[in-house]
């Protein structure tokens, strides 16, 4: 038997000559799916290839890409790959400012960039970054009046390719030849939640020996379809989309814009979808709001039915026997008039396998989609490790846990309680840091998460929080902010929590409210407003907050690990928390730290016994632009329960 | 799509146009060009006669005096399809557009002058028509990208909206494929975000489709950063012509604008 090919490029070649006409990539333009076949897509890439090493491009070279899901952007990084060289994806959305730390971090020499949006960015950042020589961009839209040198258009850089390649016929297969699996395949910056991102390398061998396993553990084929709207310079995007596609042989599907991404997934259904908890959770605060204007008797069918999934739609979904066959009946007539329609609408109709991971999911959201017959797993990961740690299978999914260790996974709690993983997916270094590379990788090749977990009794991995941000009450009780900001961000009203606690006598916490979910609770019962900051000073919504928080306690009170760490007091913050603004990571997480040091003044009032606080912060715009929002926020207190009486109640 | 040019020889050239209803005098010997390729801004206080200068233009009102000369065809009474047959569109300061069709339908409808096949063809819906329609829906397409509405494409008008709505009627108007383009307050009623996309596709529309553009617009930033030249109207006389810079330092205009002590 012929080898398997061990690097993306030649795995590249393999899928052309194993299947040249099957679609490898769509996008939607003007209104109409364009497909590429593989054969095509290994022409395209050829150009660009051959453009690039006549534009300079030496081997080991890196290659920023930026730019929203597009074909081809990631035929640039077929491309790169082809010469040796490193993609480094960068975030789309980053400001220019932050984009210079990784420019400058990875050394990068050539950009491939969407629009002019992405080239105005760079070209901005141009004096900073000085051995960026080339910048060629997909898009020329608005940029027929830009002369600078450095320009490029991705037209012209593959018409260079095709003039290059008919100089040298054999040049492409030559390069792919010199590739090695042990080269660096990709280096993908960390979001960072403290300090400068870091460079994660990863070789050829590691993702895609990882990408085998996780194609085999699900049974992807060349059938499958896959919609790729999360950021390129995620793990996740280059995991599942790239590397999977170049194992099993599907399709990449592209969005047609960002604004379009529901329409895209409804017309195409895809066959596997992964999002964070944020996805599905918009995606049923959508649903929710639609259904809550919709007439009488579609809200009634429509709540009927979920009762009737709710009880049983699971147990039928991992095909349990106890379900009697009058609601086996039922569950069949929701089908036809509620859950297919639902599923349809979504683009989820052929949806076989649906990932979450990232953050923690809330039990209603996990159990909604399960119920209507959406096989929604958990998985949990990071890129140093190439995702891929632990994984529901399907079958064995419960919602507390992230699943049993991947095969080919070690997985070892240490005596901290931290997780340490060693496998083939584990990165090669830090890029250009030894000493945070030996940090996070001990002797024997276990990386060290940085979170804290145990395995519980059925072999599933739970993991409760950050091992650092697991802290201590000053009586002793275990204080894990992310488990208290997780059960009140699962109420559809509360968007974001920052709880504070650690070595105080009691928990308080920062709340920003779902602007959509709020702002349709307000229209409801007819209450005026202008806007964010407006809603956040309203008594009402405050009452609102102050249930659900109320509500967390009382769970809380059941638990007699955590049950002491119950909130005390909170207030709604006045601005939303933005990445912009240093808040959150591009990823959109917490920056508790920053938060705390930020709004240091807010923290102060919480454990003092004052009932409100002056406040004023600067925000920034989309534009770069800085404002600053004022207000005098309230400060809440919340009812607390006490563990004894729960624990008799229970 | 094509590409914009250098501001050439005039196009249109208003001369000595007077128009009044009954006793009331809406404009005075009004004399201005507009040149090919460039965007002309007519400003003027409330009431200065500005929307009556577009009506004029596109034949909406017929000026008593005067004449109206566009592509080298000096013309008086023509009618509104006649001035959207030689290519002049416009959008209104009141947003019209079907408000119960998706925006594509709005843009299509926007084609009617385009379309060869007649309503028996149409109705059958093969061969010429169809081809015919598809043509017509890639145009469309075109203008759907151009505009940067692809999530509202399927959307009903009445649903969207204000500044969306208006870059909807701009796309209506844009559909003609025109070589005049009429606006009329583009940006009012506009939040700041609003008004710089409004600036950005109007640019993009004349720098790239090389479309003459008459504009007018309240929000003087808007018009001076915009505009290549200014008429200014004021109780339907002309008091100033010039680039953006001159008519800022004209002196009537300033007392027009201010108010000046009698």
């Amino acid at each position: 038997m012929e080898e398997s090919p061990d690097t993306f490029p030649r795995l590249l070649l393999h899928q052309a000559k194993a299947r040249p006409g099957r679609p490898a990539f769509r996008e939607k333009d003007l209104g109409i799916w364009q497909t590429w076949s593989w054969a095509q897509v290994a022409d395209e890439v050829r150009s660009l290839a051959c453009g690039l090493a006549a534009q300079g491009f030496q081997r080991g070279d890196r290659l920023a890409v930026i730019g929203d899901n597009r074909p081809r952007l990631y035929w640039a990084m077929m491309a790169a790959q082809v010469l040796g060289g490193v993609p480094v994806p960068l975030y789309q959305d980053a400001v220019a400012a932050e984009m210079v730390f990784v420019l400058q971090d990875a050394d990068v020499g050539f950009a491939v960039v969407e629009d002019q949006e992405q080239v105005d960015k760079l070209l901005e950042v141009l004096p900073q970054c000085p051995r960026l020589k080339q910048i060629c961009f997909d898009d020329p839209r608005g940029l027929r009046h830009y002369t600078r040198p450095e320009l490029m258009s991705l037209d012209d850089l593959q018409a260079t390719g095709l003039e290059f390649a008919r100089r040298k016929p054999g040049f492409f297969a030559e390069e792919i030849e010199k590739g090695r699996a042990t080269d660096v395949a990709v280096i993908l910056y960390t979001s960072g939640t403290t300090g400068n991102p870091k460079g994660v390398s990863q070789t050829h061998a590691a993702m895609i020996q990882t990408a085998r396993v996780l194609v085999a553990f699900d049974g992807f084929a060349e059938k499958d379809d896959i919609l790729c709207y999360l950021p390129m310079a995620w793990v996740g995007d280059f995991l599942y989309s790239y590397a999977q596609m170049h194992i099993a042989g599907f399709c990449l599907n592209c969005p047609e814009s960002p604004a379009t991404v529901m329409t895209d997934l409804r017309e195409i259904g895809p066959t596997y979808y992964f999002g964070p908890p944020r996805v599905y959770e918009n995606i049923l605060t959508q649903v929710m709001i639609r259904i809550e204007d919709a007439s009488w008797i579609k809200r009634r069918m429509f709540h009927t039915f979920m009762g009737v999934a709710k009880r049983v739609g699971m147990k039928i979904l991992e095909g349990k026997p106890d379900v009697s066959l009058a609601d086996r009946l039922l569950y069949r007539l929701g089908e036809i008039l509620v859950y297919g329609p639902l599923k349809n609408v979504l683009g989820m109709s052929r949806l076989r396998v649906a990932y979450t991971g990232g953050e923690a999911i809330g039990p209603d959201l996990f159990d909604f989609y399960r119920s209507i017959g959406i096989n929604l797993k958990q998985l949990y990961g990071m890129t140093e490790t190439c995702v891929t740690v632990c994984m529901h299978p399907s079958g064995d999914v419960r919602l507390e846990t992230v699943g049993p260790p991947m095969p080919g996974v070690e997985v070892r709690i240490a005596e901290s309680g931290e997780v340490l993983v060693r496998s083939p997916g584990v990165m090669k270094e830090y890029y250009r840091q030894p000493d945070a590379t030996r940090e996070a990788i001990d002797a024997e090749g276990f990386f060290h998460t940085g979170d804290a977990g145990y395995f519980d009794a059925g072999g599933h991995l739970k993991i409760i929080d950050r091992a650092k941000d697991v802290g201590k009450l000053a009586d002793g009780t275990l204080f894990a902010p992310k488990y208290l900001e997780n059960k009140l961000k699962f109420f559809p009203y509360i968007k974001e929590a920052v709880c504070f606690g650690h070595g105080r006598d009691k928990v308080c916490v920062f709340v920003n409210f779902d602007m959509e979910a709020v702002a349709n609770w307000a229209e409801k019962r007819n209450l005026a407003y202008t806007g964010y900051t407006d809603l956040a000073a309203q008594p009402a919504v405050y009452a609102l907050v102050r249930e659900c928080v109320e509500k967390v306690n009382r769970d809380l009170a059941a638990d007699a690990a955590l049950g002491n760490s119950q909130i005390h007091r909170f207030l709604i913050l006045q601005k939303e928390l933005d990445a912009d603004d240093g808040e959150l990571t591009r990823t959109r997480k917490v920056r508790r730290r920053h938060i705390g040091e930020k709004y240091a003044v807010l923290v102060d009032a919480l454990y003092s016994d004052r009932t409100s606080c002056f406040i004023e912060t600067q925000m920034r715009f989309e534009d770069g632009r800085t404002g600053t929002v004022s207000a005098d926020l309230r400060i809440m207190e919340a009812k607390t329960f006490s563990v004894a009486a729960a624990r008799d109640a229970a | 799509m094509t590409t914009g040019g250098k501001i050439g020889a005039p196009i249109l050239e208003i001369d000595e146009v007077s128009l009044a209803f009954g006793g009331v005098v809406a404009l005075q010997g009004v004399s201005f060009n507009v040149r090919e390729h460039e965007i002309r801004a007519i400003i003027g206080p409330n009431g200065a006669g500005k929307s009556s200068m577009l009506n004029v233009i596109n034949g909406i009102y017929h000026p008593q005096q005067g004449a109206v000369t566009f592509k080298g065809s000096k013309r008086r009474d023509v009618d509104p399809h006649q001035a959207a047959e030689q290519g002049i569109a416009r959008t209104f300061q009141n947003i019209a557009l079907f408000r119960g069709m998706s925006v594509l339908d709005n843009l299509m409808a926007g084609r009617t002058l385009k379309m060869k096949c007649n309503f028996l063809q149409q109705a059958i819906y093969w061969g010429k028509a169809r081809r015919e329609e598809l043509a017509h829906r890639a145009k469309v397409e075109e203008i759907i990208d151009f505009l940067e509405i692809q999530h509202i494409r399927k959307t009903p008008v009445g649903r969207l909206p204000y500044g969306l709505q208006k870059r909807v009627e701009l796309g209506r108007a844009l559909a003609a494929e025109p070589v005049l383009l009429l606006l009329d307050e583009p940006m009012a009623g506009m939040n700041l975000e609003e008004k710089q996309d409004m600036s950005r596709f109007i640019l993009e529309v004349n720098d790239q489709l090389g479309t003459t553009i008459v504009l007018i617009e309240h929000d003087m930033s808007v018009v001076m950063d915009l505009s290549d030249r200014v008429v200014v109207l004021d109780y339907g006389r002309k008091i100033a012509d010039g680039t953006p810079d001159e008519v800022r330092s004209n002196k009537d205009v300033i007392d027009a604008y201010l108010g000046v002590a009698h």
